[in-house]
């Protein structure tokens, strides 16, 4: 067994998450002007604010060209096909779990995310997040007697909506950028997270994000905010049914830390990635910005990329009170035809800020995978600090990595450190592994395993075995 | 050494032709090896000793284009690499290959579990494995600290050849086919694997040494040593050959084979 036959095989394996539920839903029109978002800020019984800075954001929306920066390629996007708002059909808005329409816990099982919480087993609460709306979010009472707040986003609207009007669009502004701008007027749901003082949240929060409706684009938001001392742990998952035409993806994620507190955030990504030839596939334009606002606040950022036709993400971090430190450890894989362009900004602000980077780039097929990174020390920074490591794994010869590191530095303090290597799943070392009885497929694993480890040791113990054996699927079927 | 003892066949090379890229590297070469024996196969700088190493291990670059392979009564072309090497057939490489990200300790339990697994045998779980192990590293000195450390990541040219023949004394091959492994080795570390060898030599286990120099064959003491010349087996011999080819050089060989040669064929 070759590497070239291991890797065109690569191609061909099953994407797991590729059914449809058939679920009666309440959907838009497709289509996008100003009835469509004032209907979306209706159904979600919005106050006047909301819907006021939805359309302000539409109309600067209007003005805007699509970004044309990134090193990816897709046809136009007719932004007039899409459905921006879609929800599973529900007699009523369900008190309980038991309330639930049976076909969506289903697909929840089917998922691997059982909502009924006496089957788990373990300590994780789950958000759901189906189409455009949050369909169930459990353990919500057992944390609130902690002040702890874990709910759907316009749910948050509704009951804090003090919290929500200071913090949305503090770190990441509607006018940021084409998809943000898209996302302000458009959103739909997502998760809100609030820590309170010096609370340490018990469990990891999650939410889970299914798009299912055809033709549809999920545009969620998640706010996070730790307030001083706190820290929280959250887990994000992604899937979709597997369809011939492109749905967008464009959400927006901001995180805040006041004083000591930290916010761990790590995405495993696993969108429909398209087939073999690069038909269907979810176009995943997000934005994630964390505002390290406090003294010695921390914000983590872990994401495994598997997913999705075009990846076009950089979760980012503000570090503005002194000694805040910023991370971001990236696994991407590209097969296929898949392309992602992802990285990070660090920018340094206060002073004795660290930052740390860590990309592992995984290409096969004709996949194409870019890293792109800004670390910026701006003049008042003194003594920051960086450490930059940007890895690229070919598997075959005709996939692609580029490195595209940009480096700015304002304080002559500040102390950089970049690493970078390419390398090749070589036949040497299939060969070694084989010679001591170890299978291609087996020690394909285990090579690409190693080289992510540093990423995924950072993940939480489950989600780094979730994300261990969706590497081992994605490369399932690879020995013929 | 005792010719006519009755003995188990291990290996059987006859008249094995092997190609890379439609050179012609290994022209007829015959061997017989029996459990228990140690052989060794010396000779020139491209010679075809290592295509040897290599075929027998499976490697795809090379094209075996006649002859046949016989290993304990099955044909070993028609197995795939792993299945050889799950089915006892060792190889010490002459470059020990790197893997970055994977410790030598988990490595060693994928290997060790995979032969397991093909020999119906239970897994081993981390705990006894670590406590076997340790036990196995005595047999080459080897530092701990190396096993947490990546597969053969920044070690010296000693502590890779160390954790090849510790590779060996884990999987308990049958056939062990060393391939230059005192080369790049100082006197101390040619005497620790040396020994490591040593020690796992039984009389159901068979080596082949192949080895550019004698000096290796002072601490691993041949049965029969073997000179491959341009592809062919041209002279065989006891452990005073190896001896003879040190004092007289290969170019003795050479001379001889040329006017050997039409008898032979």
């Amino acid at each position: 067994m070759t590497v070239s036959s291991t890797i065109d095989d690569w191609t061909n394996q099953e994407y797991r998450h590729g059914f449809v539920t058939d679920i009666e839903a309440d959907s838009a029109p497709p289509g996008l002007n100003e009835d469509i978002i004032r209907l979306i800020s209706a159904k979600k019984g919005e106050p006047d604010w909301l819907l006021a800075w939805r359309l302000k954001a539409y109309r600067h929306w209007l003005t805007l060209e699509e970004p044309a920066w990134s090193n990816v390629d897709y046809p136009p996007i007719d932004y007039q096909k899409i459905v921006y708002y879609s929800a599973p059909k529900q007699a009523k808005q369900p008190g309980s779990l038991d309330e639930i329409d049976p076909k969506l816990l289903e697909t929840y099982e089917k998922l691997g995310i059982p909502l009924a919480e006496q089957k788990r087993l373990t300590g994780v609460a789950v958000d759901a997040v189906f189409d455009s709306v949050s369909v169930a979010t459990t353990f919500k009472d057992k944390l609130a007697e902690l002040g702890i707040i874990f709910c759907p986003f316009s749910e948050a609207v509704q009951d804090h909506p003090d919290l929500v009007r200071k913090y949305l669009g503090s770190v990441v502004p509607y006018s940021d950028n084409y998809f943000v701008t898209l996302n302000s007027a458009v959103f739909t749901d997502g998760s809100f997270v609030y820590i309170p003082k010096g609370v340490q949240c018990p469990m990891d929060l999650s939410t889970y994000f299914r798009i299912n409706a055809a033709s549809t684009g999920q545009f969620e938001r998640t706010l996070i905010i730790a307030d001083e001392g706190a820290h929280v742990s959250y887990l994000e998952g992604c899937t979709a049914p597997m369809r011939d035409e492109n749905q967008l993806h464009a959400a927006v994620v901001e995180l805040v830390a006041l004083d000591d507190a930290g916010i761990k955030y790590s995405t495993i990504q696993n969108w429909y990635p398209g087939d073999a030839d690069g038909k269907g596939g979810i176009y995943n334009f997000v934005t994630k910005r964390g505002k390290c606002l406090g003294r010695n606040s921390h914000i983590s950022w872990t994401q495994v990329e598997t997913g999705s036709a075009i990846t076009w993400k950089y979760p980012s971090c503000l570090l503005i009170g002194d000694n805040s430190v910023g991370e971001f450890y990236s696994v991407a894989l590209t097969k296929g035809r898949q392309q992602a362009d992802t990285g990070t900004k660090m920018i340094h602000i206060g002073r004795n800020t660290r930052s740390t980077i860590v990309s592992k780039g995984i290409s096969a097929g004709y996949g194409q995978n870019t890293y792109r990174g800004l670390v910026k020390i701006n003049k008042g920074a003194a003594n920051a600090r960086n450490y930059t490591q940007c890895d690229s794994m070919l598997l075959g010869d005709k996939c692609g990595a580029h490195t595209f590191p940009y480096i700015e530095v304002q304080n002559n303090t500040a102390k950089m450190e970049h690493e970078a290597t390419t390398s090749k799943i070589g036949e040497d070392q299939l060969f070694y592994c084989n010679q001591r009885g170890i299978k291609t497929e087996d020690a394909v694993n285990m090579i690409v395993n190693g080289f992510c480890k540093e990423v995924f040791r950072e993940l939480p113990m489950e989600f780094a075995v979730e994300a261990q054996k969706l590497l081992e699927v994605s490369l399932e079927g690879s020995v013929g | 050494m005792i010719m006519q003892q009755q003995k188990t066949s291990m290996l059987e090379i006859r008249d094995l032709h092997a190609n890379v890229e439609d050179r012609e590297i290994l022209k007829g070469v015959n061997l017989v090896v029996n459990a228990g024996e140690v052989h060794s196969i010396m000779g020139p700088n491209g010679s075809g000793k290592s295509t040897l190493a290599q075929v027998l291990a499976g490697r795809d670059t090379y094209q075996v284009t006649r002859g046949e392979i016989i290993y304990r009564g099955r044909n070993l072309l028609d197995m795939s690499p792993e299945e050889r090497a799950c089915e006892g057939v060792f190889l010490a490489f002459q470059y020990p290959v790197e893997i970055p990200g994977v410790s030598t300790q988990y490595f060693l339990r994928a290997a060790l579990n995979a032969v397991r697994w093909h020999r119906d045998e239970e897994e081993l779980d981390a705990i006894d494995f670590l406590k076997f192990l340790k036990q196995r590293m005595q047999i080459v000195e080897m530092d701990e600290g190396l096993l947490t450390r990546a597969v053969n990541e920044g070690f010296s040219g000693g502590e890779k050849k160390r954790n090849e023949v510790l590779q060996m004394a884990v999987l308990e091959p049958k056939l062990a086919i060393m391939d230059e492994t005192d080369s790049g080795l100082d006197i101390d570390a040619l005497r620790i694997v040396a020994d490591g060898v040593n020690q796992l030599r039984s009389d159901e286990r068979a080596f082949i040494v192949i080895t550019h120099y004698q000096r290796l064959l002072d601490y691993i003491v041949p049965d029969f040593v073997h000179v491959l010349v341009d592809g062919r087996i041209v002279k065989s011999g006891d452990k005073t050959l190896a001896h003879e080819l040190e004092e007289r050089g290969y170019s003795w060989i050479e001379q001889q084979t040329v006017t050997e040669q039409p008898v032979a064929s």
